[in-house]
């Protein structure tokens, strides 16, 4: 993103900045109308509308945890309250034959969350930092507990469904089949997309991040933190709320789930792993999440420990995320010093890969013995048969992680000499690091 | 009591390290199931000495090696740290004492009733609870406010490299404090894993409303913690004891309830707003304090 900037300060490219900007976008959508060609699958489909409904609502979450440095930790609210609003919306418009077409009822869920942002908004942002992330947690708790108490409106542990199909027609649209589903989600999100990207480039945005960098230096420039925080919170509510309806137009039904931790959890794992510190990044996060998550949990019982495990490992290791480990290369493949660090990847790639697999290995057969003690040890785990009762197992598993956790932390530090030296050469280049 | 027990090592480990401790609820589950093994294999008494030091040792450890070269990434990575490990421990938890919950009985000892007020029988194990809460308590604050150790802690606090060079390690220092932290987590953990049910959810539901207390009391307060903790005890107690709403406090005053949402409203007792009681407390009290009751304004 940064450099577009850079590229339109000189003008004979502005034209080609314009023409790679559009580009981007042009391409983005000519994916989105090709990918259900290339996999035709029902499973699919499904899959894909699922990442785009993911990909608004970890973008929308962006706003807070990248933009304007909240920690939120009940995201959800705002996702699950439009996702709600949008089946009521549903129900009442077949209901009374009203003349709303079903793409239009996103909106709903959108004006929903803005509504409700804009409510518990005030209170959550008057502080920042650990405190609203305590409040938001609060909140969370706050609606979450109300879903179940208020039966009549959020339907209580069964939640509420609608049917898509009734509503208005046009074109001969009934959104009956996933295909229609996923280019209505594709639509949604590509607008949404759109509009965030737009939105970090206004004013607004851009005191967002005055506001996470500085808030002090903010209040003397003559603003106000509390007052630009809430306008990004009202923001991030809006797209939630579009995310949450579509979700609710994918899945037929809305229930307390939606509102819940775990969904404000998933978002922040989302957006977290594919990095906070470009736009790309919760795009890239959401969908490697939800990828991860619907083939994961296919192959182990026990996905969400290897995920937890994956979320520490990016915290520690990788706090700019996926695409925040990738943008870091880009100095030095400008430079043409990438070369340099490429060998020593390859070395530090197997001692690492041989620890993780030991830790698997390790955790696969624990697992075995706690939760089905009784089974045949004879068990699978990703597909691999292995012998979990066999000694042979728990040498190997033990050797794999000790070995490797040695050979592991002696070739990242010649990584990390590879680097230094790259970047060296790079910056002598005259390329900035 | 038991809230300002975890709290107040909450409260400890904010103020010293300035991280809020998302995982601090897990230590207290593992510290419950810690115990419920031990207690199995030796005994509960054994158990209730056993259990704190481990947890705490492994506090210890995460703090060394997990949150520390974390903190360069700033407050967010850090709460982000403590927010996965949450998520891990819980994950283990389940996969090694599964989802169900575990027969973690009060031992004999104390199994009898203490007094009977209304011919509701008070168990000697509150009693128990209640004491060792207050020896803690108690011993925490001598320690912290009158001993040469907190003397060091406190001033490791806010002149962390003053303290460097009168040659304290302030790293061993941070060490300690998270791990004593957590080790007061899990002596909660122990003797409430008996009383409360010991299962894989028990950090979940408690977690939000210890940060409800510190954040309610002030962030980084003792006696902000403790006071809030009393207040919310006593809010949910007395709204569980209570059995009235809108339509009976109104009675034939109030209106036609023909719109199903409304008589929801109307129609839900004290007792079933319970649970949300602390979070309610939490968003009147923001928009009346937003420092919290005994916080100091933010710097």
């Amino acid at each position: 993103m940064s450099d577009l900037s850079n590229a339109a300060a000189s003008p004979g490219s502005i034209g080609t900045a314009k023409l790679r900007f559009y580009g981007w976008w042009i391409a983005t959508a000519a994916v989105l109308v090709v990918l259900p060609y290339i996999f035709r699958s029902g499973g699919a489909l499904t899959a894909f509308s699922l990442v785009g409904i993911s990909i608004i609502f970890s973008l929308s979450y962006n706003i807070l945890l990248g933009q304007t440095g909240m920690l939120s930790f009940g995201h959800a609210v705002y996702y699950g309250l439009g996702g709600f609003l949008a089946i009521h919306g549903m129900n009442l418009i077949a209901g009374l034959k009203l003349p709303v077409p079903l793409p239009l009822v996103p909106l709903i869920g959108a004006l929903a969350g803005l509504f409700f942002a804009a409510i518990l908004g005030w209170v959550s942002t008057r502080r920042s930092g650990t405190a609203f992330a305590m409040i938001s947690l609060g909140v969370a708790e706050l609606v979450a507990s109300s879903a179940l108490i208020l039966r009549s409106f959020f339907g209580g542990e069964a939640g509420v469904s609608a049917n898509r199909t009734k509503l208005l027609r046009v074109f001969d649209l009934n959104f009956g089949s996933q295909i229609q589903i996923y280019y209505l989600v594709a639509f949604w999100t590509l607008i949404a997309a759109i509009a965030m990207y737009a939105l970090t480039r206004t004013p607004l945005g851009r005191m967002c991040n005055a506001v996470r960098d500085n808030p002090e230096r903010v209040q003397f420039v003559g603003y106000d933190p509390h007052v630009v925080r809430y306008l990004a919170f009202c923001f991030a509510g809006f797209f939630a709320g579009i995310a949450g309806a579509l979700a609710a137009i994918n899945f037929e039904i809305a229930n307390s789930a939606y509102l819940g931790a775990v969904q404000s959890g998933t978002v922040l794992f989302a957006t977290y792993i594919g990095g906070v510190g470009f736009f790309i990044g919760p795009i890239v996060g959401a969908i490697f999440v939800t990828l991860l998550s619907l083939g994961l949990s296919d192959l182990t019982s026990v996905w969400q420990l290897y995920f937890g495990i994956f979320f520490i490992a990016v915290v520690m290791f990788a706090p700019g995320g996926i695409t925040g480990l990738l943008m870091m290369h880009r100095s030095l493949l400008k430079a043409g010093t990438l070369g340099r660090v490429l060998p020593s990847y390859l070395i530090a790639f197997v001692p690492t890969l041989a620890m993780v697999a030991g830790l698997m290995l390790a955790i696969e057969t624990i697992v075995h013995y706690t939760v089905n003690p009784g089974d045949d040890p004879n068990t699978k785990a990703f597909g691999i048969p292995f012998d979990a009762s066999s000694p042979i197992t728990w040498v190997l598993a033990t050797v794999l992680i000790i070995v490797g956790f040695f050979l592991a932390r002696k070739s990242w530090t010649r990584v990390g000499r590879a680097w230094d030296d790259a970047t060296t050469v790079a910056r002598e280049k005259g390329v900035h690091a | 009591m038991l809230l300002f027990l975890m709290a107040s090592g909450l409260t400890v480990i904010f103020s010293m390290l300035g991280v809020l401790n998302f995982a601090h609820a897990s230590f207290y589950m593992l510290g419950a199931f810690f115990g419920f093994q031990i207690s199995r294999w030796i005994g509960f008494w054994p158990a209730l000495l056993i259990a704190p030091p481990l947890v705490g040792a492994i506090g210890a450890a995460v703090e060394r090696y997990g949150l520390r070269p974390v903190h360069k990434n700033g407050h967010v990575a850090e709460l982000l740290f403590t927010f996965g490990l949450a998520f891990a421990i819980e994950e283990v938890v389940q996969i090694i004492w599964g989802k169900s919950p575990v027969d973690f009985r009060v031992p004999p000892v104390l199994d009898f009733p203490a007094f009977t007020i209304f011919s509701t029988n008070y168990p000697a194990y509150k009693m128990f609870m209640l004491l060792v809460s207050i020896v803690i308590f108690a011993g925490l604050l001598i320690v912290l406010k009158k001993t040469r150790i907190g003397l060091i802690v406190q001033a490791a606090l806010t002149h962390p490299h003053m303290v460097g060079h009168l040659g304290h390690n302030v790293g061993r220092i941070f060490m300690l404090v998270f791990g004593v932290g957590t080790a007061l987590a899990a002596v909660a953990g122990v003797i409430a894993g008996p009383a409360l049910v010991t299962q894989s959810n028990m950090a979940g539901l408690l977690g939000p409303i210890l940060f409800v207390v510190v954040v309610v009391g002030g962030l980084g307060s003792l006696p902000g913690a403790f006071i809030a903790s009393l207040l919310i005890g006593l809010v949910q107690t007395f709204a569980v004891s209570m059995d009235g709403s809108l339509a009976s406090a109104f009675g034939p005053l109030g209106p036609g309830n023909k719109n199903p949402f409304v008589a929801d409203i109307w129609n839900v007792t004290i007792a079933q707003i319970a649970p949300i009681m602390p979070y309610f407390l939490l968003v009147l009290i923001l928009i009346v304090r937003p420092m919290g009751l005994l916080g100091k304004r933010e710097s």
